[in-house]
């Protein structure tokens, strides 16, 4: 990550007014470890997006036909709406218990700067939300009658994309954070936001089953990550000042 | 230029200075939009693929620039609000986004109006109409953003963010719709191609556009006045002019 450089090298940074020193990097990896720990405790929060994720993919031939054929012109849409939804779901809870107790204004007042901080938040979400479900994808993409070839690209396409789904939600998220009841307006602002993500995450598994070039998708995906990686920290820091003071 | 921007902070100089402005900008959107209306709906010629159903365009054309053009200036405002705290701005930011979203909503509506004689069906899938869309879920996000908070300084910030975020992903949103709908594209007529309109169709289009801009700034302008009442009811310079108009 940014700014690792100075501290990993060995040489401590100087720390303010003796307190416990520690720089960017330190304070980034220890918020990443505390919440990934925390996280990790309560495992059935972690595994709750992964199982509405395979009940929403079981509706689809339930409600639509458990014809192959057309599962499979379905397929990638299917099941990237469904993962997306899956990932919008446990963004509510992203802030929500550090703002219930008092973590969110500790994090406020650290010497470090807000946005790296809350890019270690984010970070802990994909990884326990992003990246699983893209594990999970190829699996009900069996289910689908999703072609052998496409499997990989749709485990990729979802790793990336959803790291852009987390730094866009953890907007939204910021901003409905100090809201008693965020969670329906919290989809309202973010799905909008969600659309370019989903058409060329959706795009690069057709492109895949159809035998089309799958790496100009992917190449979109990995530069919509990197716009979001750059710009959304600074826009969740903003929101998360807004939501502690107001 | 502080000058200029300390004098802006002041709702009191807002309000006497769009006093002398407002009466022009009604004016011209009512001259505009009347001779635009007649010129365009009386003598301008008949299209000759699509007969006189192409004069929707007078509405709808004017409708969607606004659109987009106010949440633009929506933007702008909100980011004025945020980098010099000019209360104005939030409160035009404010009145302008119902204003966009039924901008948008005409856009929408008097497409799909336009949709039938042209496409024999209400809607399509069109990539303009999808981007059209997203910009009215968009607008809604923020009107509901701003109405979720109970704290009035924390609404108009929350909001600013939002409109700030929103008009980065609007041309994303608006690029990867195109590209998706050309990935997807069924067989459709296209709208009129814009080059090769005649002189007389195209004057009073231009004509109806100036018109709506005229009117978009005078109702601005207009329900600014009544916010800057609403919010400053208890300053003495508002209690004063209540004081004589009574």
């Amino acid at each position: 990550m940014m700014g690792t450089e100075g501290s990993l090298s060995g040489e401590v940074p100087v720390a303010l007014r003796g307190e416990p020193g520690g720089g960017l990097a330190v304070a980034f990896w220890a918020t990443l470890k505390r919440d990934l720990v925390l996280l990790l405790r309560r495992r059935s929060e972690v595994m709750n997006p992964l199982v509405f994720f395979a009940i929403v993919i079981t509706l689809f031939p339930i409600g639509i036909s458990p014809d192959p054929q057309l599962l499979t012109a379905i397929a990638p849409g299917l099941l990237w709406v469904a993962a997306l939804l899956a990932a919008l779901l446990s963004l509510d809870s992203l802030f929500r218990a550090d703002y219930d107790d008092g973590t969110l204004e500790q994090l406020l007042l650290t010497p470090q700067p807000l946005a790296m901080l809350a890019l270690a938040k984010v970070a802990v979400h994909w990884l326990l939300t992003g990246l699983p479900l893209a594990l999970m994808a190829p699996l009900l993409g069996i289910m689908l009658a999703l072609p052998a070839g496409s499997y990989g690209v749709l485990a990729i396409s979802l790793a990336l994309g959803s790291a852009s789904l987390s730094l866009i939600g953890a907007i939204g998220a910021a901003l409905t954070v100090g809201l008693s009841r965020g969670g329906v307006l919290l989809s309202l602002l973010v799905l909008p936001l969600y659309i370019p993500v989903l058409i060329f995450g959706a795009g690069a598994v057709q492109a895949a089953i159809f035998g089309d070039g799958v790496m100009a998708h992917l190449a979109i995906l990995g530069a919509l990550l990197a716009l979001a990686l750059i710009l959304a920290p600074l826009a969740i820091a903003a929101s998360l000042r807004i939501s502690i003071n107001g | 230029m502080w000058a200029f921007i300390n004098k802006l902070r002041s709702p009191k100089w807002f309000y006497a200075i769009s006093a002398r402005l407002q009466p022009w900008f009604w004016a011209a959107a009512l001259i505009l939009i009347v001779t635009g209306t007649v010129w365009g709906l009386a003598f301008a010629p008949a299209d000759y693929q699509q007969g006189n159903s192409f004069r929707i365009i007078y509405v709808h054309v004017p409708a969607a620039f606004l659109a987009q053009s106010i949440f633009v200036s929506m933007a702008i405002a909100g980011l004025v609000f945020m980098v010099w705290k000019i209360k104005v701005a939030d409160m035009a930011a404010a009145m302008m986004a119902p204003l966009g979203a039924a901008m948008t909503f005409i856009a929408l509506f008097s497409g799909a109006v336009w949709g039938v004689p042209t496409w024999g069906t209400w809607w399509m899938w069109d990539a303009r109409l999808t981007s059209m869309l997203i910009l009215l879920f968009l607008y809604l996000g923020v009107i509901a953003l701003r109405g979720a908070f109970t704290s009035r300084d924390s609404a108009s910030r929350a909001a600013s963010v939002l409109a700030m975020v929103g008009v980065i992903n609007i041309p994303i949103i608006k690029y990867s719709v195109d590209w998706w709908y050309t990935l997807h594209q069924p067989a459709t007529f296209s709208i009129t191609g814009r080059a090769a309109m005649p002189m007389e169709m195209w004057a009073p289009l231009l004509i109806m556009v100036l018109g709506f801009y005229s009117f978009f700034i005078a109702l601005t302008l207009m329900r600014t006045r009544s916010e800057i009442l609403r919010r400053e009811s208890n300053k003495r310079w508002v209690r004063d002019l209540a004081g004589e108009e009574r």
